[in-house]
């Protein structure tokens, strides 16, 4: 089974935000890089089923020379070989018609995603690689199972969930709970040093949305603090001041 | 030209999601002079989809066909782009739930259209220049995003546009686009709602509770103060990661993001993490015996104290509130 996952590099969760050319740009300055947490449940997720069914994992990544360390980690964390498409990542269209051309000519059996990045949080990849390709693709996914060409997805509902099935390829976005994520070890951290990390031209693709600005959100106010002793008057703040109960 | 605006149904219902995705695509054709038309995609019955024109639509699209009934989002996907080229529309409109998650995209894809998820207001139309805000960096910002293409995709978050009705009425017709069965990839096999729980991204109302529980035994409270409020119950990542509580609870900048009008957590410190996953609820009560607790910072309400102590005293003094 051959396995595409696709790694976004985002800035740690701890960052603090901030912007820079008058609100027009991510202030990167301090600012530590890491797998985007939902793909790396996706990378987690394919290294399992790659060693379950003798397949293999390529990660692909669409950025510039600064993404590599965060490459480099997840093929320490277990994949075999990478791609870095050498473009800066527009909007999800781009990142998108990029993965699709990567994948139209490398015949995958399932392409696993995070269900958004933590940046853009637009979740909109694995359904238009889905698109471009002409596959199913499921974009929030709770559990993976995979057997015989099937796979079976438990999806998140609105109060609940769906199970489907689909033939593979698909392309699915996975979330927590599909796989614990792995943290790599001395020996996958010395061999990922020497795994393949291809550097490929992106495909001629114009972006089709652009960030304007970016503003931090309002501040709130401060906190009326209530006595424990008191709380009819937190009801009461609630009822007449918040009027949310 | 016309507004699009696809019309996600529960088991045949709308949900209130579904009312404020209408009225956004009204409010939207409102600024473009032209019309709204809704779509919905399964067995949803007359009286139900007549309540559309109530919030605005013109008219509705109904197709229901028996393959239809569960969600297919390449299917679903192929229904809507049709639809939005037959009625030459130049925005579409659906909700940012889980489905639409999964089906926006496809939408977008097939109409070449630049598409913004989880929009939070009313996009800025100036002749050529389309701009609307959504969050980014997982909600510490607000990114005002141009949209270039012809043809716009928007999904509206759950509360985040209030639905309004119109009191006018809409025509109901029946559409049968031609579907490619290809487009039949996926089957349902099983649906699992629990129906006595209220629907976290959804809810308007939030009880969130964290470590200062102290483990999964002691959630009855937070359960019995979630039910007094009508609201749905979450909670912060450690309870999640240590299996106190399911993975769909989880709140935060990995777990779901929520708006709801009041957040009341427990328990919870506010790391950075949550907060972002929070920071957009209209109200936030913070119940925390630490003082110190960084959630106080973002809260509107506070109690300092034990939750053991304040929480069955906030139950009751609901109760005497709702019997009031």
């Amino acid at each position: 089974m051959k396995i595409l996952v696709c790694i976004s590099n985002v800035p740690d969760t701890t960052s603090k935000i901030t912007f820079t050319n008058e609100n027009t740009a991510f202030n990167t300055a301090g600012v530590q890089y890491i797998i985007n947490p939902y793909d790396e449940i996706a990378l987690s997720k394919a290294v399992d089923l790659a060693a379950a069914a003798s397949g293999s994992v390529t990660t692909i990544t669409v950025g510039d020379a600064s993404t590599e360390p965060t490459i480099r980690k997840a093929l320490a964390i277990g994949a075999d070989n990478a791609v870095r498409v050498d473009a800066t990542a527009s909007d999800a269209w781009f990142v998108a018609n990029q993965i699709a051309a990567y994948a139209k000519n490398n015949n995958f059996d399932l392409i696993l995603t995070g269900r958004e990045s933590i940046d853009y949080n637009s979740a909109q990849i694995a359904a238009m690689v889905g698109e471009l390709l002409h596959i199913p693709s499921v974009s929030i996914a709770k559990g993976v199972q995979v057997t015989n060409g099937q796979a079976s997805v438990e999806r998140e509902i609105e109060g609940g969930k769906e199970v489907l099935t689909a033939s593979l390829p698909i392309v699915i976005g996975t979330a927590e709970g599909v796989a614990e994520p792995k943290i790599p070890n001395m020996r996958g951290i010395m061999g990922a040093r020497s795994k393949p990390l291809e550097v490929i031209a992106a495909v001629a693709v114009d972006p089709l949305t652009t960030v304007k600005s970016y503003a931090t959100p309002p501040a709130r106010g401060s906190v009326t603090l209530v006595n424990e002793d008191q709380v009819d008057e937190l009801v009461n703040l609630l009822h007449n001041n918040a009027k949310v109960i | 030209m016309s507004v699009l605006v696809y019309i996600e149904n529960t088991e045949g219902q709308f949900k209130k999601s579904a009312f404020e995705a209408i009225s956004y695509g009204k409010a939207i054709a409102d600024q473009l002079q032209t019309e709204v038309i809704a779509i919905s995609i399964g067995t949803v019955k007359e009286d139900e989809l007549q309540k559309l024109g109530g919030y605005g639509a013109a008219r509705v699209l109904n197709v229901s066909t028996d393959n239809l009934s569960s969600f297919v989002n390449q299917a679903y996907a192929s229904i809507v782009a049709t639809a939005a080229q037959k009625e030459n529309a130049s925005v579409v409109v659906l909700s940012n739930t889980f489905s639409g998650k999964g089906l926006a995209p496809r939408v977008a894809t097939k109409l070449s259209a630049g598409i913004v998820s989880g929009a939070s207001a009313l996009p800025q139309i100036n002749g050529d220049t389309f701009e609307v805000q959504t969050s980014a960096f997982s909600n510490k910002a607000i990114a005002t995003v141009s949209i270039q293409s012809a043809v716009k995709v928007l999904t509206i978050n759950p509360n985040a546009f209030p639905s309004k009705e119109t009191g006018g009425s809409a025509t109901v017709e029946a559409y049968t686009p031609d579907i490619p069965s290809t487009d039949f990839s996926t089957t349902v096999q099983e649906i699992v709602r629990a129906t006595d729980t209220i629907s976290l991204p959804e809810a308007e109302i939030v009880v969130s509770a964290g470590r200062g529980l102290k483990g999964p035994e002691n959630w009855g409270m937070i359960e019995e103060l979630a039910k007094v409020l009508g609201a749905a119950t979450a909670c912060s990542k450690p309870v999640s990661d240590a299996g106190w509580r399911p993975h769909s609870e989880h709140v935060g900048q990995t777990g779901i993001v929520v708006s709801p009008n009041l957040y009341i957590a427990i328990g919870i410190s506010g790391a950075i993490q949550h907060l972002a996953g929070v920071s957009s609820s209209k109200t936030i009560v913070v119940i925390n015996k630490d003082p110190e607790a960084p959630f106080f910072k973002v809260a509107d309400y506070g109690i300092v104290g034990d939750a053991f102590v304040v929480v069955p005293k906030l139950i009751e003094a609901l109760k005497k509130h709702k019997g009031n």
